[in-house]
This record gives C-alpha cells, sequence and structure tokens, in this order.
C-alpha cells in the first residue's frame, strides 16, 4: 500500500505538510533530504480510506459509461443502419420497432391470450423441467460419483446419449406426449441433466479421500459418509453448473414449443416467424432474457446462502 | 465399507476406552496397478506398539508407512499377515481409531465447532451433549472464542490445532498420525510437538506416528521403526528412553542423550533414503 496509494492521494498533499520525522528520522534521513522523495509521505487512515473510496467510485463511474456507451453504440447503430435502408428491415428489424412491438404484446396481447399467460406457461415449463433435471443429475451424479463399478457399467451409454443431439427428442416428445407441458418440461429436464450429472459427477470424484477416511474410522455409515463429505464437496461443482443448466431449461422448454405448442413463448415465436415479424421474435427475446436475469440473480443468492464457508477469491479485492 | 464389519461389532456410544496394544505380524500388502501389474508395497512388516506407546515410524518416500497406517485402522485388507488390535484381529473398520493426516482434513465447509463435533455426531452422541464437549476439547486446545470461525479463517497451526481436538475427542485407543505436521513452518511444528505431547500424555492413547523427520519422531516417541526402502519392511527398531514426561520439544534436541540416538538412527536411515534416491533418479532417468 505504499507507492500506489502514494499515487492516488497525491493531489491531496501539498508541499506545506512536510513529511513527518517518526518516519524519516527512523531510517536515517533527515526531513530535507532528498531521498525523502521516493518514499511516501505518511496519511492518516481516513485519508487513505476516502481515497480509496474516491478511486473506487470513480472506477464505478467509469465502468458504467463504457458499458452505457456500448448498448448506444450497438442499438443506435442498428436503427441508423436500418433506418438509412442499407440493411433491409423487413428482415432484420429495428429496435424501435422491436420497441412498438414489445408495448403491443403487453398492451393488446397475442393471438393466443395476454402475452402474461403465454410467459407463465413457459415459465413453469422451464422451472419444472429445471426442477426435474436438477435433482435427477444430482442423484445419478453422486451415485456413480461415488460407485465405480457403476460408472464403469453406465459411462459408455452416457457417452452415447450425451453425443445424440438432444434438441432432436423434442419431435419424440411432442409425438409422445401431444402438445401439453409433458412434453416441454421434459426437454428441458433432459438438457438440465446432463449439464448437472458431469458436474456432480466429477464433484464427488474429486472429493478429499483424507476426509472420507476420517469420517469412515470414525465409523460413519455410507449415507453419513455421503451427508457428511461427499454431498457438500459436490456442492461446489453442482451448484456451478446451475447457471448453465438454467439456460438450457429455457432453451428446452423454448424449442419444444416452437416444434408444437398450444401457449407459450415458443409459439409466439414460431408464429411471428411464419409472418416475417422479426420485431416480435426480437421482442420475445427480450422478455424472455429478462426472466433469465432475475433467475440468474436468485441463483447467484442461493450460491452466496450455501457456499458462505468459501474463502473469497483474491480477485474480489482490487489492488490500488 | 461398514458391511465388512465383524459381525457383533456394534458401536457403542463411547467407542474410547483404555488404550490398545498394535501387533502387527507379517503383513504384506499389494496393490494391482491400473495396468494389471501387481505392486507390494510393504512385505512382511512385523511390529508391536504396547498399549499406551508412543510409536514412530521413520522412512524414506514411498515406503509403505501410510499403507501399513491403513492396515492398522481397517480402512484395508491385508494380502498376507494379520494386525490385531487390542487382541483382536482387524476386520473391518477398527473402532476407537482416530486418524490426523498431514493435509489439515478438516471440513472447509463446517465450523470450527462442528468440525470437532463430527466424531461424537457420528458414534451417536446426542447434538447438545457433543456441543458441550466440543466446546470444551476447543478450549483445551487454546481456541476457546473461535467456534464460528471457519477452517479457511484460521492459520495454519489453529487448523492443526482444531484437527488435535477433532481426532481426540472420541478418546481414541489409538491414534494413527500421517506426518501430522509435516506442511507446517518449523516454529509452528514445534509448538504442536509440544502440545501434542501434553495431550497425549493426559489421554495415553496408543499412538502410530509417521514421520520423515527424524528429529521429530525420537524427540516424541518412545519407539522408533525404521523401515526400508520400497518394498518397505522393517528394518530396525529403537527404544528411545528419554524421560517423560519430555516437557518443551526444543529443549530436548539439545540434549547429549537425544543426539546420541539420534546418531545412531540416523545411521540406519541413511541407508535406506540414499537407496529410495536412488531408485526415483534410476526411474526419472
Amino acid at each position: 500500500m505504499t507507492a500506489a496509494t502514494h499515487r492516488i492521494s497525491d493531489a491531496g498533499i501539498s508541499s506545506s505538510t512536510p513529511p513527518r520525522t517518526d518516519i524519516t528520522g527512523s531510517l536515517g534521513y533527515a526531513a530535507d533530504d532528498p531521498r525523502n522523495f521516493f518514499r511516501p509521505a505518511e496519511q492518516s487512515e481516513a485519508e487513505l480510506q476516502a481515497a480509496g473510496r474516491r478511486a473506487r467510485r470513480r472506477h464505478t463511474i467509469w465502468v458504467w459509461v463504457g458499458r452505457i456507451g456500448l448498448a448506444v453504440v450497438v442499438l443506435g447503430g442498428w436503427q441508423l443502419f436500418t433506418a438509412m435502408g442499407w440493411v433491409d428491415k423487413f428482415f432484420f428489424g429495428q429496435p424501435s420497432a422491436v420497441w412498438d412491438s414489445l408495448v403491443h404484446l403487453f398492451t393488446v396481447g397475442t393471438a393466443f391470450g395476454s402475452i402474461w399467460e403465454n410467459l407463465w406457461v413457459t415459465v413453469q415449463e422451464a422451472l419444472l423441467g429445471f426442477a426435474v433435471g436438477t435433482l435427477a443429475g444430482m442423484i445419478a451424479g453422486i451415485l456413480l460419483g461415488s460407485n465405480r463399478y457403476l460408472a464403469e457399467v453406465c459411462g459408455p451409454y452416457i457417452k452415447i446419449i450425451n453425443a445424440i443431439p438432444r434438441i432432436v427428442l423434442g419431435s419424440i416428445f411432442i409425438v409422445a406426449f401431444g402438445l401439453g407441458m409433458p412434453a416441454k418440461v421434459l426437454l428441458a429436464a433432459v438438457l438440465v441433466f446432463f449439464a448437472v450429472f458431469f458436474n456432480a459427477f466429477q464433484g464427488v470424484r474429486e472429493v478429499d479421500p483424507n476426509l472420507i477416511s476420517n469420517v469412515r474410522v470414525l465409523g460413519a455409515s455410507p449415507l453419513q459418509v455421503a451427508r457428511h463429505v461427499t454431498i457438500p464437496s459436490a456442492m461446489t461443482w453442482i451448484i456451478a453448473s446451475l447457471h448453465t443448466a438454467f439456460g438450457f431449461a429455457i432453451i428446452g422448454a423454448l424449442v419444444a414449443e416452437v416444434l408444437g405448442a398450444q401457449r407459450g413463448i415458443g409459439l409466439i415465436i414460431s408464429q411471428a416467424q411464419g409472418s416475417f415479424d422479426p420485431n416480435t421474435v426480437f421482442a420475445c427475446m427480450v422478455i424472455i432474457a429478462v426472466f433469465t436475469l432475475v433467475a440468474e440473480y436468485l441463483i447467484s443468492l442461493l450460491e452466496k446462502r450455501v457456499l458462505r464457508w468459501r474463502p473469497p477469491t483474491r480477485s474480489e479485492a482490487s489492488s490500488i | 465399507m461398514s458391511d465388512t464389519r465383524s459381525p457383533g461389532a456394534g458401536r457403542a456410544p463411547d467407542v474410547g476406552g483404555p488404550a490398545a496394544g498394535i501387533e502387527i505380524v507379517g503383513l504384506t500388502k499389494r496393490f494391482l496397478t491400473p495396468k494389471g501389474d501387481t505392486f507390494t508395497a510393504i512385505r512382511d512388516v512385523t511390529l508391536t506398539v504396547e498399549p499406551g506407546q508412543f510409536c514412530a515410524i521413520v522412512g524414506p518416500t514411498g515406503c509403505g508407512k501410510s499403507t501399513t497406517l491403513a492396515q492398522v485402522s481397517g480402512l484395508e485388507k491385508p494380502s498376507a499377515g494379520s494386525v490385531s488390535v487390542g487382541g483382536r484381529i482387524v476386520d473391518g473398520i477398527t473402532q476407537g481409531v482416530s486418524y490426523m493426516f498431514q493435509a489439515d482434513s478438516l471440513f472447509p465447509w463446517k465450523t470450527v465447532l462442528n468440525n470437532v463435533m463430527v466424531g461424537p455426531v457420528l458414534t451417536g452422541m446426542p447434538k447438545k451433549e457433543a456441543t458441550v464437549l466440543a466446546l470444551d476439547w476447543l478450549r483445551r486446545v487454546g481456541l476457546a472464542g473461535f467456534e464460528d470461525r471457519y477452517p479457511h479463517q484460521l492459520s495454519g497451526g489453529m487448523r492443526k490445532r482444531v484437527a488435535m481436538a477433532a481426532a481426540l475427542i472420541n478418546r481414541p485407543r489409538i491414534l494413527l498420525m500421517d506426518e501430522p505436521f509435516g506442511a507446517l513452518d518449523v516454529q509452528t511444528k514445534a509448538i504442536m510437538q509440544t502440545e501434542l505431547l501434553q495431550l497425549w500424555e493426559e489421554l495415553r492413547p496408543s499412538v502410530l506416528f509417521i514421520t520423515h523427520d527424524l528429529d521429530e519422531a525420537v524427540a516424541l516417541a518412545d519407539r522408533v521403526v525404521i523401515m526400508t526402502s520400497s518394498p518397505g519392511t522393517v528394518k530396525n527398531v529403537f527404544d528411545i528412553d528419554l524421560p517423560r514426561p519430555r516437557g518443551d520439544v526444543q529443549q530436548i534436541r539439545h540434549e547429549g542423550r537425544f543426539l546420541e540416538l539420534q546418531g545412531q538412527i540416523w545411521e540406519s536411515l541413511r541407508e535406506e533414503v540414499d537407496r529410495a534416491y536412488a531408485q526415483t533418479a534410476a526411474v526419472a532417468a
């Protein structure tokens, strides 16, 4: 905290405040020795804190300026290009028209009922699929991760299933289960399952064997080993996978709806595609993105709660 | 897993008891390598630890010291020979054993208090009693007031103290220590050794203590066993007649008798260390 802090606050220290002699004296230089130039002047703790806060605020402001600037450039560029006719807005849409379409969706509604109704259907499918897929993935991952024989038997089959383009399963599910919700939930769950499964499996494999030996020597049953060691330890990996898994749940629900549905955002999208209306497709994208961001935020909260025992990473404390 | 436990070995809440002697006879352990070859980790190890004795095993890297401990704890089954604890052949997890490893082997997701409580909770003690007991043990290792911290918030020495409390809270008949202080700095190591000796004097479990550090072995143990380089077997056994209680480990190191014993044992160990080094060098070449 020496050289850097000096730099931050040198504006605050004028020549009228000479360096204190207790520092300089202890190092054997006279107070007016030119070598003192290379040494940071002593500052009070409060000054340092204030300087730190100022630096941080400045940083935050610049980050936001950058973010807003980037959005203006991208959206403004899109608007400009389509307005000038360099890009055909009939095919590529236009930000202002996307906005109009959003307003239309929320005020007038869609051909299949209000937008809220449709959004609710999609949200239900995604959440149910997410829950089922996560649970199944965790159980299967922990089971196969802690049982070597089971892992060796099932390993090749899991690889094969993982290699299948699983989106195609959507068609089969719709044929089998009809246009209702189960087919969508199932596709979302299948996509989520693999994301969670591989992480849970790996998480169990990474458990410190000493910890397991320790509790086994203390007389733990296999269930107790799982409860005290395996599951908490794999939790770090599992929670990390939930972020991507949630994205998969949304994709699964939407794709299944596009393939065939009676309600849902995916149906609105496929309808808009059929009537050459890119603006409504983009509007649906915006709606889903907002929903995903909210869910993402909730998952982050869960992550903080469950993993509060973890040491803070170095990057969280930035150097100044 | 637990199904290998011998019938009738029902686990009473109080697993502790008087120290148990360990008798290892002709113990051999072979492993199957992933290529399908067999690898002999230890061969024909015979070794006795009297009840309440502190026995240190010293040997070159990779000579099967840890493998020996695993057989005593019952985590692994011997390929040949036998281990008996307190006069009973080990078959399944040995009762009344605690382990301490070089890595902290604390649960990073449990608070200090919960880490120490694991032992009693696993043996079926009600949570309330376990908490009282754990708090008492934290006080004994000088960590009162740190109950709610997580392991990553403690220094290396403090984490070792937690591990020590967690290992001793069940009043084990046997304490197995696998280079427990290997990763500590020299000063902290000396402090921990002194504290371990104090706690051991109070409880007097039998101890099997693995170390690379000959000074540590001589300062702590009643008996020092030298193992040969791989495949490991017992080369020499030295009885250490330094008086008990030994007090400060730092000071013993300067006593004449300590230096004499240390010199003798080093003569025996050096050959093995040189041979083990030559083996690894040959593999690397």
